[in-house]
């Protein structure tokens, strides 16, 4: 316990000390007290590692900590942290400052979620949507009816399917997305790739299914093929690619 | 201030600065499309005029012989001619073709789809559309 408490009190003391400085520029909106949005300027040091997130927990130690972030790994793995950074959506945990050639960093929450608070946003949508989609493996048989005890695939199966499993869900594709910046209802780039993830792996029964759910007004056919999703994905997902793939199921190209 | 949604709106959706030229060319289709589908009704009326009788017709196309009549024609030319060629790249695109292929992804994750075939596609459409339009210009003010 001593221990614990000697390392907490030396992070605390330990001195800041860089010399070079940028201005974090952090949206402020409650939408339970206030009427309108502000931002708040903070000048922070950075390194040549420091990323936005590292940034934003800086000012909430030191000037602010009501501040409100979701966050949780900090290694671009949970999907936690999305928010838009000098206009675009990135992760903060995967974006240096040194990397945003900027002496001023504006932090704001994710466009086309809704705003709990400052740069933490609902999710609620986008697991909807990606439950909507059935995002398991859908058969009539299971692993422990069959003697084999599992259902192999060769790579080039795995291959097919194995870049839309890198889904981390951080909503960034959905926030870039022209369709979903006007259209309520439209599924979205998210659940549209993780439905052709599932109906590309081999295992899979239920591509029927799903292509019914999603081939509807506000389905598959309202993306337009703008690739904005696949540019902001920092998993390298591509769900531009997904979603064309999925499209040529259903047009006949693709069996 | 936010909508509920906080949804971007029309504002964000026709922003092209922010994901390359495929996201100019996604507003450029959309805003040519809508230019041809308002030519498309002011042809109707325009050729409606036909039950004028010949003055009435003759009359008509006077707007059409002036400089502004001339550079709406080029807008239109040029509407055209990059609607057509991007809307074949986007069809084609639409069927999975020329999306390239699911792969195991390696940093920094340039994705696929936005690959130089499409690109080419986009640029070809933009630069026919410009020729297009300076052929029409050149051949209305040189009548």
């Amino acid at each position: 316990m001593a221990l614990v408490s000697h390392i907490a009190e030396e992070q605390v003391s330990t001195p800041v000390s860089s010399s070079k400085s940028i201005t974090l520029k952090i949206f402020r909106y409650n939408p339970e007290h206030d009427d309108s949005s502000k931002f708040m300027e903070f000048t922070v040091p950075y390194e040549k590692w420091t990323t936005v997130l590292e940034a934003i927990l800086e000012v909430k130690k030191h000037f602010d900590h009501s501040v409100a972030v979701r966050y949780s790994c900090r290694q671009a793995t949970c999907g936690s942290c999305g928010m838009m950074i000098n206009g675009k959506p990135r992760l903060a945990c995967f974006t240096k400052i040194s990397e945003l050639d900027s002496n001023v960093v504006t932090v704001e929450p994710m466009n086309n979620f809704p705003i709990i608070r400052d740069l933490a946003v609902k999710f609620e949508r986008l697991f909807d949507t990606h439950q909507k989609i059935k995002p398991y493996l859908i058969r009539d048989d299971t692993e422990l009816e069959t003697d084999e005890r599992e259902f192999l695939q060769t790579p080039e199966e795995v291959e097919q399917y194995i870049q839309f499993a890198n889904c981390i869900k951080c909503g960034l594709c959905n926030s870039a997305c022209p369709t979903m910046a006007t259209d309520s209802s439209f599924v979205g780039p998210q659940a549209l790739a993780q439905a052709y993830r599932y109906v590309a792996d081999s295992r899979d029964k239920g591509k029927d299914s799903r292509l019914k759910i999603i081939d509807e007004s506000h389905g598959i056919w309202r993306c337009h093929f703008a690739g904005s999703c696949s540019q902001v994905c920092p998993k390298g997902v591509d769900p531009a690619m997904g979603i064309q793939l999925l499209r040529g199921y259903l047009l006949g190209f693709r069996s | 201030m936010t909508n509920d949604e906080n949804k971007e709106g029309i504002g964000g959706m026709a922003n092209p600065r922010r994901y390359g030229i495929e996201r100019v060319a996604y507003l450029l289709m959309r805003l040519s499309g809508l230019g041809l589908l308002a030519y498309f009704v002011a042809h109707i009326y325009e050729t409606s005029n036909i039950l004028r009788g010949q003055v009435g017709w003759n009359e008509f196309l006077e707007l059409t012989q002036t400089t502004g009549g001339h550079i709406f024609l080029a807008i239109v030319i040029g509407m055209c001619v990059f609607h057509t060629v991007n809307g074949v790249r986007v069809m084609l695109g639409h069927g999975g073709v020329g999306v390239g292929k699911p792969a195991r992804p390696d940093y920094p994750y340039d994705p696929a789809s936005q690959n130089y075939r499409h690109k080419i596609g986009i640029y070809s459409a933009i630069v026919l559309a410009a020729v297009a339009m300076m052929y029409g210009l050149a051949v209305m003010f040189g009548e």
